[in-house]
């Protein structure tokens, strides 16, 4: 049998969940192990229909241990797409909720759970499964070796989808610690942490078996990412289950000190996972895009450990005007306000990299996707130290700016890197002459850019307005509006921001398809963009 | 390794590396960048020493200019408070159907119990007073305890069947299907339905006024137009409580729902009370 090996362990894993369900202490977690259980009988049954039943031993005729280890890559690009699809969705569902709250269906899909099921979806299983792929893609090529642990990495893939299913349908079933952006229970925390360690020794293992003397900045921003998140994901879950066969457990912190350790994490989710992986993918794809170097070696290590030093203590910002120390609120700020050139460094040496072919904004769609990513990356890391100040923050905190600051990082910077890196491995992992339709790229650049102007800018206009009507006193210091009043206020910008999000999305549907038709062979019949056409002589 | 490679487009040097086709240049760091890098640290080391910045064993280093959000919260608060220390003191030594004989206190009642309604007391009566089912309209004339300046300052002080006060307004309607056969209720309340409606079944009312006389009549009054001592409802107004339908008046009947409102002396003190008294008398139903 050829997976003979991995079925058995799915099928006892699935035999697990079964007597789980059967011995839950609570509805939940019963509910959850049901579906667990149906899952890895889904798994077994797909394992069981692949096993070629060759003799034990014999070698199969597929193995292939000379060139790079991509299959794992391919799916990953494909969950990448998969998974950004569903989380747009949910965000635009999310969005209309706000907006038209008769569309909170109770239980299962009301806002509450629904959000954490959107902020999950789109960073953790859109974003981490980009940064899962193109990390392996990368550290293969820049190392020149094949990726170490042979059938580990597709352990790390399939373990990093059980972790997402698992998280998702928890949310729904109301099963959450309500720590944010960390909000699957116990098992799943242990669950992910398994595949996690499983991840960093790939890559590591990868990076010590390199053929390059020199390990390249992409790889250090990666595996920055990869340890920095095992750390945070292992404090911040620190927590004590009521039954090890229930689904509620405690925090091991609490009051200050657990808000302080949520944004501790929650800050440096950002900064590790959306920022510092990130940046992995644009050193890679960006310099490999454009055909040029990259702009400044010495910018790059610098700045690199500027943001990893610096990044990891900004998290107080988030508390600030709490019951949290002074003190703490004041290194917070003071260190964000320091992060802001460590996070330029990196825009200017993405930018920068397109000296010698700024031409190419012009005529390579995947160029000025990548492009505009880093210009928002720049955006919202000034952004970010600009609300960190004390006096800026109580305006900004707790209204719908900050909403609109992570979305601009988050639709701007990570998706726009993400599409563009995918435009750049799905030809070249299917082995393809070039994308289904370059122009389609071109739609999904202004539908996605439009959908972030749209919701970028309409959220500063709610957020601004909503701090201003929260402290709005009369001339004899009374409190002008009530709270459902500057609610109220929010409806037209609410319906406004599900529009973005719909262009946002349908930028989503347009690239799903683009690479759908690549992955099946078809090209689409299209004019080229002007000036696309490789010229044989450089025009001089 | 450190052979010597130069970038044709741009002329300069590369580190020599080669990583899958991707060089890097050896240029300088930007000197804006540097320059600015440092002057934000040079800033953030300042912010540091001027506030409370670096934890110690059992404190933390309270800065040159001895900051604390706490003080900056007390002393704006201070500030706000002295403000307006003189209508308010001036209102604390009033009784409260006096406000309003001072057109400056008057003013400042409105703002101040208008402001004070929109925190405390929207959640229920809603952000225009108009209540919900379960929670009167304040703007209609239609007082359960009272509509003068007076009673208002005493409901919303003490409050409706509250718990926590001794003088809290109290009264509770029994459940009259303990008490009266089910057609009966259907009666009573077809009656009670006729006096501002067409009921349905019009035969019902004769008998109905005769278990209102017998039953009700005590405390709802022979007219039905109820008692504020008793916190009794006027049922002769087209105005309900708990549903405006002969249905929803038979259950009222036959299994009363009571209401309850905090007291709020504890909560707001008294000279907010007494604004909140002026506003809410001012909506358009005081008596």
């Amino acid at each position: 049998m050829k997976f003979g090996v991995e079925t058995i362990i799915v099928g006892i894993g699935a035999f697990l969940a079964l007597l789980a369900a059967a011995f839950a202490q609570d509805k939940a977690f019963e509910s959850h192990m049901w579906v667990l259980f149906f899952v890895l009988l889904c798994a077994v049954v797909v394992l069981l229909r692949r096993s070629s039943f060759t003799t034990a031993g014999a070698v199969s005729a597929d193995a292939d241990t000379s060139g790079y280890f991509d299959e794992v890559v391919k799916y990953g690009v494909v969950a990448t797409v998969a998974w950004g699809i569903v989380g747009f969705l949910v965000g635009v569902i999310v969005a209309s909720q706000l907006a038209f709250p008769d569309l909170n269906i109770e239980p299962w899909f009301n806002f509450g759970r629904v959000r954490p099921l959107h902020t999950s979806a789109v960073v953790f299983a859109f974003g981490g499964n980009a940064l899962i792929a193109t990390s392996l893609y990368v550290v293969q090529r820049t190392t020149r070796a094949r990726l170490f642990g042979g059938n580990l990495a597709w352990f790390v893939f399939w373990g990093y989808q059980l972790f997402i299913v698992m998280a998702a349908t928890g949310y729904l079933l109301g099963i959450t610690e309500s720590r944010e952006y960390a909000e699957p229970e116990w098992y799943v925390d242990i669950w992910l942490t398994i595949v996690w360690v499983a991840y960093l020794v790939v890559f590591l293992g990868t990076l010590m078996r390199r053929k390059e003397p020199h390990i390249y900045v992409a790889n250090w921003f990666y595996l920055a990412f990869i340890v920095t998140i095992a750390m945070l994901h292992i404090v911040n879950n620190l927590s004590m289950p009521v039954s090890f066969l229930g689904a509620k457990s405690y925090s091991a912190f609490s009051g200050v000190q657990d808000a302080l350790t949520q944004w501790w994490y929650g800050h440096n989710a950002v900064g590790f996972f959306l920022t510092a992986g990130f940046l992995g993918m644009m050193y890679y794809f960006i310099p490999k895009q454009v055909g040029r170097p990259v702009y400044s070696y010495r910018l790059s290590i610098i700045h690199f450990w500027a943001l990893i030093f610096l990044y990891i203590w900004a998290g107080p910002h988030h508390l600030h005007y709490t019951a949290l120390p002074d003190w703490a609120q004041t290194l917070g700020m003071a260190f964000s306000i320091m992060l802001w050139m460590p996070s330029w460094g990196g825009m200017i040496n993405g930018l920068m990299t397109l000296s010698g072919a700024w031409d190419k904004i012009r005529t390579d769609p995947i160029v000025r996707m990548m492009v505009i990513s880093v210009a928002f990356y720049g955006m919202s890391t000034f952004e970010g130290p600009v609300m960190s100040i004390k006096a800026v923050n109580s305006l900004s905190h707790y209204t719908d700016w900050t909403i609109g600051h992570v979305h601009s990082g988050a639709l701007g910077w990570v998706g726009m890197i993400t599409f563009g890196a995918v435009y750049f491995l799905v030809p070249k992992l299917w082995h393809r002459e070039r994308l289904y339709s370059l122009r389609m790229i071109n739609w999904h650049f202004w539908l996605a850019t439009l959908g972030i102007v749209v919701y970028a800018a309409v959220m500063w206009v709610a957020g601004i307005q909503q701090g201003l009507m929260w402290r709005e006193y009369d001339d004899q210091g009374f409190l002008v509006y009530s709270f459902a009043e500057t609610v109220a206020a929010m409806r037209p910008y609410y319906i406004l921001r599900t529009v973005g999000g719909l262009l946002y999305l349908a930028g989503g549907l347009v690239m799903g398809f683009n690479v759908l038709m690549t992955i099946l062979g078809h090209v689409r019949e299209e004019t080229p963009i002007p000036g696309s056409q490789p010229v044989m002589q450089p025009a001089q | 390794m450190t052979k010597k490679h130069i970038d044709e487009i741009s002329g300069v040097e590369t580190t020599g590396h080669e990583w899958d086709g991707i060089r890097e240049l050896n240029n300088p760091m930007p000197r804006w960048w540097v320059i600015t890098f440092y002057l934000c640290i040079i800033w953030a080391v300042g912010y540091m020493i001027l506030y409370p910045a670096w934890p110690l064993i059992n404190s933390a280093t309270s800065g040159v200019l001895g900051y604390s959000s706490r003080a900056e919260n007390a002393a704006e608060m201070a500030i706000a408070a002295s403000e307006k220390s003189e209508y308010v003191d001036r209102i604390a030594q009033m009784p409260v159907e006096e406000i309003s004989q001072h057109p400056d206190l008057l003013q400042f009642a409105m703002a101040g119990g208008s402001a004070a309604f929109k925190v405390n007391c929207v959640q229920c009566h809603g952000s225009g007073a108009q209540g919900a089912p379960g929670y009167p309209n304040l703007n209609d004339d239609d007082w359960l305890w009272g509509g003068d300046v007076n009673a208002i300052h005493q409901t919303i002080a003490h409050g409706v069947r509250y718990d926590g006060d001794d003088d809290s307004r109290f009264s509770e309607m029994p459940a009259f299907k303990d008490l009266l056969e089910p057609a009966e209720v259907r009666q009573v309340a077809s009656y009670v339905y006729s006096l501002t409606g067409e009921p349905a079944d019009v035969a019902l009312v004769a008998p109905g006024k005769q278990v209102f006389a017998d039953n009700c009549a005590a405390c709802h009054g022979e007219d039905a137009k109820g008692d504020v001592d008793f916190g009794a409802p006027n049922l002769a107004d087209a105005i309900w409580f708990y549903g405006a339908s002969e249905n929803e008046i038979a259950a009222q009947i036959a299994k009363p729902k009571h209401g309850v409102m905090p007291a709020w002396t504890g909560r707001l003190g008294d000279p907010v009370i007494k604004q909140l008294a002026v506003f809410i008398h001012s909506l358009g139903g005081g008596q």
